[in-house]
């Protein structure tokens, strides 16, 4: 079967003459497309598994030692809970397959909908805080390399990975509290909390960007600093090319493969990051939703919630390695 | 004893006095300070900071700045438990393939790496759903959630030495799996597995800090950090403090324990860049060095290149290493010479310093370096120079496997140079390209321009490298090893390329070497390196008859040719090349000389030029050799 496929696939890509191309691709998407699949499986079932995991009865748990014990059969009942686990798991899936993620315990709203209408916030802080991080850290870690390289300035390097170690050691939540003191309660510039215009993202955005940009900002330095060093650069300088031309053509592309496997790691982290910022700013997004519904052990709802932060994350890893195989075509023949 | 080396760095210490701080605050806060923290002061709710309660009080009244101490046992304690339970079972999965054999290792490695790529976060709010919200379910949860990490580390770390004899040799003499893991395996990943676990404590810290202040750790009437943080949060208008104080104690926290790890882990590995003193250290050597092994070289007209006095000096740990001491020579007009030498000799410093591709630190001076009519010590590296150098002075490197641009395509890289240095568009220098490819006869050109370097074999690369260099017109191709990193058959292909290429544009042509058969056959005129200087110059065709210095004469008695006798052992040089950063007084060379008195190792032999032009650095040039058996001995 893949033997034809891919021979089709072969034919319909331009321009590259010869099985070997098509198929090198080719097995890279198979197999990247494969490993997606074995996550959102692991995923899916986690997610389904987690409501039996929970020790004693979960319903009676979330609806409290005071309801009334029909109550809690009934909402046993609806939740498919008495049916054997192969069944339960079927119905998971099937429903899962429609769209469908069932209904939240306390507010009796449908999870998806809830979803639907909380996930672009969250998705909006996230890409922002991800852009901003990326825009700032590949400029400052690309000049830093070029000015400290080979041991000059000493004393900027010594302050420039001082001052990114402590501010990647401080956590976004954190940031969250000082920008708030700094910013908003001290001088007003910007609101202390809520989603009301473009002057409420900013804080949001940079408790959440700046952590990353400092720690992005060192690898891609380090990363810069090594392949200066390498023959391929000696080369280019061979060619007497200008140094802009040599930094940013030839080295940059090798130093931002590692980056980018950083950048997906800690956008994926983003993801997750939003949930303390959201928070600590009231941002009306899926962060605060899943905490909300952990602490009310609303099941159905956390179980979505997790869903779509996961299925986010293992998206974001694979156009990540996507974008990797694209810059860096060594990186599609790897065992990844 | 490397770890005590850590306390040496100012970062080290800062941050190993921090954790030390921390751990003393965490142990004894409670017990001395208990009192002060849960005293109830009616009169002073909610109240600023005061000289009396220095960053406020809570809504009991109760001291916030004792509260922040005191939670430092609790906060460091789920930290440091949680950390426990990840490296614990990490280690566990890590080692799964060497407990339970390969087919269930690779199936625990290909969970772990679905589950490593979650967020910690992630993985801690599943797990907090499951144990439910309080101190005990979120120390679980952060331990699970950093499992994976860990397994992903020590999987690789065990892969890394399970292959080493030591494993091996055990698991023949049957020792249990277990112990194997114990006795062999752990000992020897200790290292970077408590660097990381140091700084995943740090980062279990800020988690835990995290979650309490989702409400989802630490439950009243216990507090942590986190729970802190959070009861600051509501209040921070009107007295912030309540909130930063806690915030600062978490990030004073884990800054101490990621800056130990960090000091840990750059003591156990990695180098310190030579610095400022090292650079003032190599100005220093090099201006003594100065003069003192002056060479002349005519710069008549037909000399494409003359250099004079070129030296070479390395910032070392210690001394600097003077790689080229003092040397001089010129390249006529298609003239093929070639350099030789042992390892170390200085020969590829030469090459790298003529077409001025060394940078800082390293230095480079001479009287002068001139090629085709331009001082190149002189001026700047303005875009004229830059593009008479482009075009009219080709390069060819050692290793063709590393010297392209891995993520570039082939064509395109030897495009560029007539792109910037010849103003053609990229369709036209694209063309030229393939061209200069079918030139140095890379078959079905076309389609090879199109591919990646890592497509192309090392022959076809150095082909390609060549091929870079007639992008212009050269007048000069200086070939460092250009045939080193290749099998032997194709070796006489390039050299028979390069040989070609310089019958057809007319280049001059400087071969390095280490191979006196390679350069004998190429070149017209051969200069030997010892210890970063000329030792001898002479043509190539009289190198196996006529050299007069002792050491090429050994260098080219190292070669078996068609007359060696194979019933005696084959001749090798004695002795081992001098190292640069300790160059003796008298001749470089006199400690592995067959011939050397105590003059040679007192007195420099100067380069002395005969009158057929020929030279030779030695006291004692041209005096028969003892039996050559006898050097071997």
């Amino acid at each position: 079967m893949s033997e034809t496929t891919s021979a089709a696939v072969s034919r319909g890509l331009p321009g590259r003459p010869g099985g070997l191309w098509a198929n090198r691709w080719f097995r890279f998407a198979l197999r990247r497309t494969g490993r997606l699949l074995i996550s959102l499986w692991i995923l899916v079932t986690a997610s389904f598994l987690m409501i039996h995991l929970v020790p004693g009865d979960p319903v009676r748990a979330a609806l409290g030692p005071t309801a009334p014990a029909d109550l809690v059969l009934a909402r046993t009942r609806e939740l498919g809970l008495l049916d054997p686990l192969w069944r339960q798991y079927a119905d998971y899936l099937v429903h899962l397959f429609h769209g469908e993620l069932g209904t939240s315990i306390t507010s009796r709203l449908p999870v998806s909908e809830t979803i639907a209408q909380r996930l672009p916030a969250s998705a909006q802080l996230a890409v922002a805080a991800f852009v901003v991080s990326m825009l700032v850290a590949v400029p400052v870690g690309v000049g830093m390399a070029v000015l400290t390289r080979r041991g000059r300035r000493r004393r900027t390097e010594l302050a420039f990975t001082g001052t990114s170690v402590v501010l990647g050691a401080i956590p976004d939540f954190l940031f969250g509290v000082g920008l708030v003191y700094l910013l908003a309660v001290q001088t007003h510039v910007f609101p202390v909390a809520g989603r009301d215009g473009l002057g409420s993202y900013v804080l949001p955005v940079l408790a959440l960007a700046i952590g990353p940009a400092a720690v992005l900002s060192r690898i891609v330095r380090v990363e810069m600093l090594a392949v200066m060093e390498a023959d391929y650069i000696r080369t280019a300088r061979a060619k007497r090319l200008t140094p802009v031309r040599i930094h940013l053509t030839h080295a940059l592309p090798n130093a931002v493969t590692a980056t980018l496997t950083l950048g997906g790691l800690l956008l994926s982290s983003l993801v997750a990051g939003t949930v303390l910022v959201e928070n600590v700013f009231a941002w009306p997004g899926l962060g605060s939703t899943i905490v909300s519904s952990i602490t009310s052990k609303d099941y159905p709802l956390v179980q979505g919630t997790v869903l779509v932060y996961g299925v986010g994350v293992l998206l974001i890893n694979t156009l990540v390695d996507v974008a990797l195989a694209l810059l860096d075509p060594r990186s599609a023949i790897g065992d990844g | 004893m490397r770890a005590a080396r850590v306390l040496l760095r100012p970062v080290g210490l800062a941050g190993f006095g921090l954790l030390v701080l921390v751990l003393l605050v965490a142990v004894f806060g409670p017990v001395l300070w208990d009192g002060r923290a849960t005293v109830v002061d009616t009169g002073n709710l909610l109240a600023g900071p005061s000289a009396e309660h220095w960053i406020g009080t809570d809504n009991l009244g109760r001291d916030l700045f004792f509260r922040v101490l005191v939670a430092t046992r609790l906060s460091v304690a789920l930290a440091l438990a949680s950390t426990g339970i990840s490296v614990a079972l990490g280690i566990v999965l890590g080692a799964a393939p060497l407990l339970a054999g390969r087919r269930a290792g690779r199936l625990v490695t290909g969970a772990v790496s679905v589950l490593v790529a979650f967020p910690g976060l992630l993985l801690v709010l599943f797990f907090a759903v499951v144990f439910g919200v309080g101190a005990r379910g979120a120390a679980l949860a952060v331990g699970l959630a950093g499992a994976p990490a860990f397994a992903r580390l020590c999987h690789t770390l065990i892969a890394g030495i399970s292959a080493r004899d030591y494993i091996a040799a055990a698991r023949i003499a049957g020792v249990s799996r277990w112990r194997i893991l114990r006795r062999h395996a752990l000992p020897n990943i200790a290292e970077p597995l408590i660097v990381n676990a140091t700084m995943a404590a740090g980062g279990a810290l800020l988690t835990f800090a995290g979650l309490s202040f989702l409400g989802l750790g630490v439950q009243a009437p216990s507090y942590d950090w986190g729970r802190l943080m959070q009861d600051g949060l509501n209040g921070i208008y009107v007295h912030p403090l309540a909130a930063l104080g806690p915030g600062i104690a978490v990030v004073l926290a884990g800054l101490a324990f990621n800056l130990t790890g960090e000091a840990f882990a750059a003591a156990f590995g990695v180098d310190v860049i030579p610095g400022v003193a090292r650079l003032r250290q190599v100005r220093n050597a090099a201006a003594e060095a100065r003069g003192s092994g002056a060479t002349t070289a005519s710069t008549d007209a037909g000399t494409i290149l003359s250099v004079d006095d070129l030296r070479v000096t390395i910032p070392g740990a210690q001394r600097p290493i003077r790689a080229v001491r003092g040397v001089g020579f010129a390249v006529r007009d298609g003239e093929a010479v070639g350099v030789v030498g042992e390892s170390g000799s200085g020969k590829s410093m030469t090459a790298l310093a003529l077409a001025r591709l060394i940078e800082e630190p390293i230095r480079v001076e001479a009287n002068h370096l001139v090629f085709a009519g331009e001082d190149l010590m002189a001026g700047g590296d303005s875009a004229a120079r830059r593009k008479r150098l482009g075009t009219s002075l080709a390069v060819v490197f050692q290793d063709p496997m590393t010297s392209f641009n891995p993520v570039h395509r082939v064509g395109p890289q030897l495009a560029e140079v007539s792109r910037f240095h010849q103003g053609l568009s990229r369709r036209a220098a694209l063309a030229r390209a393939v061209d200069r490819l079918r030139a140095v006869r890379v078959r079905d050109p076309e389609r090879r321009a199109r591919q990646y370097p890592f497509e192309f074999s090392g022959g076809m690369r150095q082909r390609a490298m060549i091929g870079m260099g007639l992008m212009g017109t050269p007048r000069l191709i200086i070939a460092d090893e250009p045939t080193t990193a290749l099998d032997v058959t194709v070796q006489r292909q390039v050299l028979e390329l390069l040989t070609e290429v310089r019958r057809d544009t007319g280049a001059a042509l400087l071969l390095i070497s280490h191979d006196v058969s390679v350069v004998t056959d190429v070149c017209d005129r051969v200069l030997v390196m010892y210890a970063g200087r000329i030792v001898e110059e002479l043509p190539a065709r009289d190198l196996r008859t006529l050299a007069r210095h002792p050491y090429t004469r050994a260098l080219v008695a190292a070669v078996p040719d068609m007359e060696t006798d194979l019933t005696r052992p084959l001749a090798v040089i004695p002795g081992l090349p001098v190292d640069p950063s300790r160059i003796p007084d008298g001749c470089a060379f006199a400690a592995r000389c067959p011939l050397a008195d105590d003059h040679c190792r007192t007195a420099d032999p100067p380069l002395r030029a005969d009158a057929a032009g020929n030279r030779v650095a030695c006291h004692k040039a041209g005096q028969a050799l003892p039996d050559t058996a006898e050097v071997t001995a």
